[in-house]
């Protein structure tokens, strides 16, 4: 009784139920409802590299501030300090305790991180990208999230029930790392660019112009597409490598419609820090263009008309709403700290978990069919008692496996449909020992009684082996596997119940009524 | 009704033979393992790493059709399978590729130029990368290797250590039994897979301590009988029960593998194969390794 009432959340009747009781019933796994599982990888040396490189980029700012004559740039994991000199010695000491001197030659200075920034620098870039990636999902709005790290630097995350797999993906991986640059159009090779290429063509470009790129310059393509043809072009860049702000200093980041054209873009706005790089950078670089960089893709390079104070920004491109949509959610997200690698992606469309629940019912009901005949044919009476203590067997097995609110997956349904066969097992020892000693001409009570009794070891004995496997199975196993383990696991228990219980009540009681002649068996 | 009724098979005496029979098939299983940690098996891609996308389509659709639109749509080095009934293609791909996540939009996008949406649904699509792969790979070798000392320690501990011996050489041998006859068939071997020989392991080892359970009770009980005896009559008392559970079991797996479609239906195909192999190891493999083990007087004394 106890075990329908538990079973009934997990049916189609949730809604119509009393509240205690909606927080029960079985979960489905990913396989049944459809989502995405994702595993990814944070890169570590990635984000120490990309550390460096701000780190570098943040002490030529100070050197400017402070009216020093003198830049940091970055060189492997090394930041090259030059010109050699006290004062630029000091200051880096003062506002950079985190650096130590490595060597000095021919006027420049090598520093290198700490070992121990280092390794925090990666630890945090674990933690940071979980954080991000769990803002990133509560945005996109998915029912029960589950997102935790594995093995280290392995984030695993599994949207179920979600729709729109290609969005989620992409919202979640994207680096998000937003910069602004300044295009270098004095150079002659600026002039030298073809306006816009295919997609193909860029790494035939990078090879052409690799050489002649001055010092401190970086070839960067913007993608634009034509919504009419569909074709996908790249425009040519050349700008200055440096990022004169990042989207570190943001604070909002919202969607606009633009009244004249009618397309969206994105609005963003900086904290006070980064309002004021913002103005000094506009100030110090009228009529030149500045590229609105994310992840290393050009979104426009407008022309900087006038100082630009308030700290508001916009990011308009060739995109539709819903690229505007997620555009803004990755960036109010903030930036991941390092690209993630994605080492697996599985993805289940909702149709085939509806087609596996179908066909795991169909295959179940043929199962007990069977059985139930089977048992009643050979066993008659007796049989018709261990079909009943099979049928109970079931209904507790979904009961609990309910009322934990357990997973289940597809394995798991196919451990349920096994455990159909097995659960009369425990029976058939019992009745053919039973057999053996009617045989020996004791009475159907006395049968009964010494059938049990030496049947009890060998049933556990056997119930104890599976329980080993179902406890390495959940170990070991991941998701599906997982399912199949505790269905296995809780239906041991279960089944030694209506076996040892069960069944022998009925024969009590139907025995000690009625002064048995013959055993139906 | 009663199939088998005071049989007296002489077991043991066909011995030898089984015992043939035996190694022949735990040497394949044993050259599986080998060409599985080799990656030349037919590994799943839970196992070696790819790509794998299911597209189920309103109407069957034939296979030369799909393959002609995946190497239009500049796809190379894949696998195609039918899963009839169904109007499902499942498309394979073996190849750790380094940057995941762009193999399966690529296989979908090239499908969709030559299939309207409607037409089409994407059931499912899996990538998973080399090193995920290694991964589960090791964890899968480990869980077998745990379940089966796990095993061994449990019937050391309830019977003698010869009787453990028996059982977990007659679980190794199911266990690389089915491993074996997937290999020659060349069916796919994957999580879903292993998680089928681990059940298998359980169930063969069900029906080894019920056969084990009634050798031991009747060493003590009919000492002047010699060890070769006690066994076959052992045998030949448990023999109904074990293949009354056997079918009633066998009943399961063959009604998920009719009707429990085509995810479990392998799955289903291991289980069945596991049955039969673990209900002969019982008989065949497990006893015979326990007389061949012991002296008829210290067995008794136990």
């Amino acid at each position: 009784m106890l075990s329908i009432i538990f079973y009934l959340p997990s049916t189609h009747l949730k809604s119509s139920l009393p509240d205690w009781l909606q927080k029960y019933g079985m979960v489905l796994g990913l396989d049944l409802q459809g989502g995405v599982h994702l595993v990814y990888e944070v890169d570590g040396d990635k984000a120490v590299d990309i550390t460096i490189e701000r780190i570098a980029a943040s002490i030529t700012n100070t050197f400017n501030d402070k009216k020093i004559e003198a830049r940091a740039e970055k060189k492997g994991a090394d930041i090259i300090v030059s010109p050699d000199n006290d004062m630029v010695k000091k200051t880096i000491s003062e506002q950079f305790p985190n650096l130590s001197l490595d060597s000095t030659s021919e006027g420049r200075i090598v520093y290198k991180l700490d070992d121990k920034e280092i390794k925090r620098i990666k630890d945090s870039s674990i933690d940071q990208a979980l954080e991000t990636i769990r803002n990133r999902v509560d945005e996109f709005g998915v029912a029960e999230p589950t997102i935790h790290t594995q093995s280290g630097n392995e984030i695993v995350i599994q949207l179920p029930g979600i729709k729109d797999t290609k969005r989620a993906i992409d919202l979640v991986g994207k680096t998000a790392i937003l910069e602004f640059k300044l295009l270098d159009d004095e150079s002659p090779v600026a002039a030298q660019l073809p306006g816009s290429i295919l997609p193909s063509e860029a790494p035939k470009i990078m090879e052409q112009f690799g050489a002649q790129i001055p010092e401190g310059d970086e070839l960067l393509f913007g993608r634009n597409l034509n919504k009419e043809t569909g074709v996908e072009t790249l425009t040519v860049y050349l700008m200055k490598k440096q990022s004169l702000l990042t989207g570190e200093f943001l604070t909002e980041a919202r969607v606009n419609i633009d009244q004249r054209y009618n397309e969206p873009y994105v609005s963003i706005t900086f904290d006070a820090t980064g309002a004021r790089l913002f103005e000094q950078l506009t100030a110090n670089n009228v009529k030149k263009r500045l590229a609105i960089i994310l992840d290393n893709n050009v979104y426009s390079a407008p022309v900087i008309q006038e100082k630009i104070g308030g700290g508001n920004a916009q990011i308009s491109g060739s995109f539709g709403m819903q690229e505007a949509k997620d555009l803004a959610i990755v960036l109010r997200s903030g930036s991941l700290p390092a690209p993630l690698k994605m080492l697996q992606n599985v993805t289940v469309g909702p149709s085939l978990g509806r087609d596996s629940i179908n066909a795991g019912v169909k295959a179940g009901i043929v199962a007990a069919l069977l059985v139930i005949v089977f048992m009643i044919v050979y066993y008659k009476v007796s049989g018709l008692i261990a079909d009943f203590a099979m049928v109970l067997n079931i209904l507790y097995l979904v009961g609990v496996l309910s009322a934990v609110g357990a997973t289940l997956t597809l394995p798991g349904i196919a451990g349920i449909i096994l455990a159909i066969g097995m659960a009369v097992d425990s029976n058939v020892l019992m009745f053919e020992r039973m057999r053996e000693e009617l045989r020996l001409g004791k009475t159907p009570r006395a049968a009964i009684d010494s059938g049990y009794d030496k049947a009890f070891w060998t049933i556990f004995d056997s119930h104890v082996t599976t329980l080993i496997v179902a406890i390495v199975l959940f170990q070991f196993g991941t998701g599906p596997i997982k399912g199949f383990a505790v269905t296995l696991g809780v239906g041991v228990f279960i089944n030694l119940f209506t076996a040892l219980i069960g069944t022998k009540t009925v024969f009590d009681v139907i025995s000690s009524r009625t002064e048995m002649k013959k055993l139906s068996i | 009704m009663e199939i088998l009724k005071n049989t007296k098979i002489d077991f043991m005496g066909k011995m030898y033979y089984a015992l043939a029979i035996t190694a022949v098939l735990s040497a394949i299983g044993l050259l599986t393992v080998v060409q599985i940690s080799r990656g030349t098996a037919n590994l799943g891609i839970d196992f070696a790493g790819g790509t794998a996308v299911q597209i189920k389509f309103n109407q069957r659709v034939p296979l030369q059709d799909v393959r002609h639109a995946l190497t239009q749509g500049g796809i190379t080095d894949f696998e195609l399978q039918d899963l009839p009934g169904e109007n499902k293609v499942l498309i394979n791909a073996k190849k750790g590729e380094a940057h995941i996540g762009d193999l399966s939009k690529k296989m979908i996008s090239a499908l969709s130029q030559k299939y309207s949406e409607s037409s089409m649904v994407v059931d499912s699509s899996t990538e998973i990368g080399p090193k995920v792969g290694k991964k589960l790979r090791t964890d899968a070798l480990w869980a077998v290797i745990a379940a089966i000392i796990g095993i061994l320690i449990y019937i050391t501990f309830r019977f003698q250590f010869r009787f453990g011996i028996g059982a977990t050489v007659a679980t190794f041998h199911d266990v690389l039994a089915v491993l074996a006859v997937f290999y020659m068939l060349g069916k796919e071997i994957n999580l879903i897979i292993v998680s089928a020989l681990l059940m298998i392991a359980g169930y063969s080892l069900t029906d080894t301590v019920v056969v084990f359970d009634r050798i031991r009770e009747n060493l003590k009980t009919r000492l002047k009988k010699s060890t070769v005896e006690v066994i076959n009559e052992s045998i030949n008392e448990v023999l109904s029960r074990t293949l009354i559970t056997s079918l009633t079991t066998f009943f399961s797996a063959a009604a998920l593998f009719m009707f429990g479609g085509e995810v479990i239906h392998d799955f289903a195909f291991a289980i069945m194969l596991g049955i039969i192999v673990g209900t002969y190891s019982s008989i065949f493999v497990a006893s015979p390794i326990v007389l061949l083990l012991g002296k008829d007087k210290v067995l008794a004394k136990k």
